[in-house]
């Protein structure tokens, strides 16, 4: 569970000083699919940063599982980003001339996994991200913009994370790309119970979410059930097909 | 982290890139092979000149005549032109004093030497048969020069190997054969072994004759050119040259150590000289290839940084899935240290390599210490440490959030 309490951040260049999140305080359950929407500028990505603890707030405090992390050293946020979130990324990131299977494996090298575990549950969550044991093998480069976002969700499921941060998951990705990804996470969600964080300035992409936060200048300004969400064809065919 | 990973991801990464890997990589091997090279050059000449040194004879003193110094006058002739010295000197220096093997008094003198229809300016040498063994002269054919022939006055001469070739010829036998030398007739009862030059002067151009027989018949005088003496061991020649100068001072009557008609030179201070001159030499040469081997080193560095900067992304990426700042700087710590280490391992062939062709084609006689190996090891770790912790430490200080979005 997540817990936002007046979290504040500002940044200082000389002596003017910007406040980007203005005492922000939310709730987000075990097992919500949520999405925050927000212009560019809002300050979705500074919240986001500090969701993921690749930040701290500048005040307020940061309840992860009951845990305040907002006053965490760098190492010590490491270990709970290591255990506790997965990231999906608009741009992938995923390391290049490097198998699809090594990308997945390397939060577990990080976390100290005997390396056939590693193998084993890396398969495990390509399969599960929808992408079948041909492709393992692969150099990242050779995938298509889907599959490679794919390897990029396998990769943040693997630690079975409390919760997965996606900041723009479908940005790089066409139209049709993009459904199946976030069919991907709605399956996710649904069949498997993970958190998850969505970060779009699209509300196309956000109405797959249950819920729907939208930021303004620092500031939430809706918080709403999504009662009209979109319904992806969850496991009609094998999605790989169609990326 | 385990080691095992962090291996396998720095082999990966070093891989990734083979031409720059491998040309940082040639930094270092020119660097270690020359500090290699360069130091078993100087050894080996330290230890050439060392030899030619021991050449003279072993853990030897040689006494000679001072200046000869006219009455009423400041001018001095030649060192050792003086005729001080005499055999009595010698006999009591082999009688009194503790701590000699052997000693051989000589003279010398350059005289013609004439065979059938040839002839050779060359050394006279008056020996005993003391002198073999103190100055390292061997026998390559026939016999040295004996006591008998210094107590019969013997008129037999032992042949240096290159006054054979200048009287007789290349490969020619003239044992038994009679040179005329003064315009007394010597008969020829041996050849000396080659001993190559050493420093100034061609030992092998000489030819050895009884000592008796050449203050009789050639220098017509009592005194003899040179005293040489064999102590026991090294260490204990220091203490013999102090006895050897008090027992002759004592003998020549003066009381002033300043005005000794003699003077006394040991081999120990002439090797710890020559020693002092290669090791400067080795010096010289270590820096010079140390200046390549910070070359190289810089090299390292350089590419490091060009690499952390190319995979800023990677690292952010690494960063908000969990690793620590250790576990980065130990990932570009390590591919630092790995260019070194292989570096090194081919820089000490390649030195070693290249110190074989200088003593095959250079004349060297060059030696690959264990110490230089080590030490060009050593250096090579160390710089990649040092060369290698900057860009690690810029690495694992890049924020994560900036590293991920950097373009």
């Amino acid at each position: 569970m997540i817990e936002c309490k007046n979290i504040t951040k500002a940044y200082k260049t000389g002596s003017v000083t910007a406040t980007v999140l203005k005492s922000l305080s939310f709730k987000i359950n075990d097992g919500e699919f949520v999405a925050i929407i927000g212009p560019s500028g809002s300050g979705k990505s500074t919240l986001m940063n500090i969701l993921g603890m690749l930040d701290t707030p500048t005040s307020g405090d940061y309840f992860l599982d009951g845990q305040n992390v907002s006053k965490y050293s760098d190492d010590e946020l490491a270990n709970i980003r290591k255990k506790k979130i997965g990231f999906v990324f608009q741009s992938f990131n995923l390391l290049p001339r490097t198998t699809v299977l090594r990308n997945v494996e390397l939060p577990l090298v990080y976390a100290d996994v005997a390396k056939n575990e590693r193998t084993k549950r890396a398969r495990e969550v390509l399969v599960n991200a929808g992408l079948t044991g041909d492709y393992h093998g692969h150099y990242t480069n050779q995938l298509s913009g889907g599959q490679m976002q794919r390897v990029a969700i396998a990769r943040a499921l693997v630690n079975n994370p409390a919760m997965i941060l996606a900041d723009e998951p479908t940005g790089n990705l066409d139209t049709k790309t993009g459904e199946i990804v976030m069919e991907t996470f709605q399956r996710l969600n649904k069949e498997q119970n993970h958190t998850i964080i969505l970060i779009t300035h699209e509300r196309d992409i956000a109405e797959y979410a249950d819920r729907i936060i939208t930021i303004r200048d620092g500031l939430i300004v809706e918080d709403r059930n999504n009662d009209n969400k979109k319904i992806g064809v969850v496991g009609e065919d094998d999605p790989v097909l169609k990326i | 982290m385990r080691i095992s990973d962090l291996l396998e991801q720095t082999f990966s990464s070093l891989f990734a890139n083979k031409a720059r890997s491998g040309l940082t990589v040639l930094g270092i091997v020119i660097g270690i092979g020359s500090v290699i090279a360069m130091v078993s050059i100087g050894q080996g000449t330290q230890s050439s000149i060392t030899s030619s040194i021991q050449s003279l004879g072993s853990n030897l003193i040689m006494i000679q005549p001072g200046f000869q110094r006219g009455v009423g006058t400041q001018v001095r002739t030649e060192r050792g032109s003086s005729q001080t010295l005499t055999l009595a000197d010698a006999i009591a220096i082999g009688d009194t004093l503790s701590g000699i093997k052997a000693v051989a008094p000589q003279t010398q003198s350059r005289s013609q030497v004439t065979a059938k229809g040839t002839n050779t300016n060359t050394q006279v040498n008056g020996v005993t048969a003391d002198y073999a063994e103190v100055r390292n002269v061997a026998v390559a054919s026939g016999d040295f020069i004996t006591e008998q022939d210094n107590a019969n006055l013997a008129k037999v001469a032992v042949l240096g190997p290159t006054t054979v070739t200048d009287l007789f010829g290349e490969d020619s036998d003239p044992i038994g054969q009679t040179i005329r030398v003064n315009k007394l007739d010597f008969k020829v009862v041996g050849v000396a072994a080659a001993k190559g030059g050493s420093g100034f002067s061609n030992q092998d151009d000489a030819i050895y004759i009884p000592l008796a027989t050449a203050q009789r018949f050639i220098t017509g005088s009592v005194y003899v050119n040179s005293i040489n003496v064999q102590g026991v061991d090294s260490k204990s020649l220091d203490q013999l040259q102090t006895d050897i100068t008090g027992l002759l001072l004592e003998r020549h009557k003066i009381s002033d150590p300043t005005l000794a008609d003699f003077q006394i030179l040991n081999q120990s201070d002439i090797v710890a000289s020559a020693s002092t001159i290669t090791n400067t030499l080795t010096l010289l040469l270590a820096s010079i290839a140390g200046i390549s081997l910070l070359v190289g080193g810089i090299g390292i560095m350089n590419m490091m940084l060009t690499t952390v900067t190319e995979r800023t992304r990677e690292i952010g990426l690494r960063k908000a899935i969990g690793a620590k700042k250790a576990d980065i700087t130990m990932q570009f710590l390590a591919e630092a240290v790995t260019l070194t280490f292989v570096g090194g391992v081919i820089g000490v062939l390649l030195g070693w390599f290249a110190s074989l062709a200088v003593r095959q084609f250079g004349g060297i006689d060059t030696q690959v210490s264990l110490f230089s190996v080590l030490l060009a090891f050593g250096v090579s770790a160390v710089i990649g440490i040092i060369f290698g912790y900057y860009p690690a430490w810029r690495a694992a200080k890049l924020n994560p959030i900036n590293a991920l979005r950097y373009e």
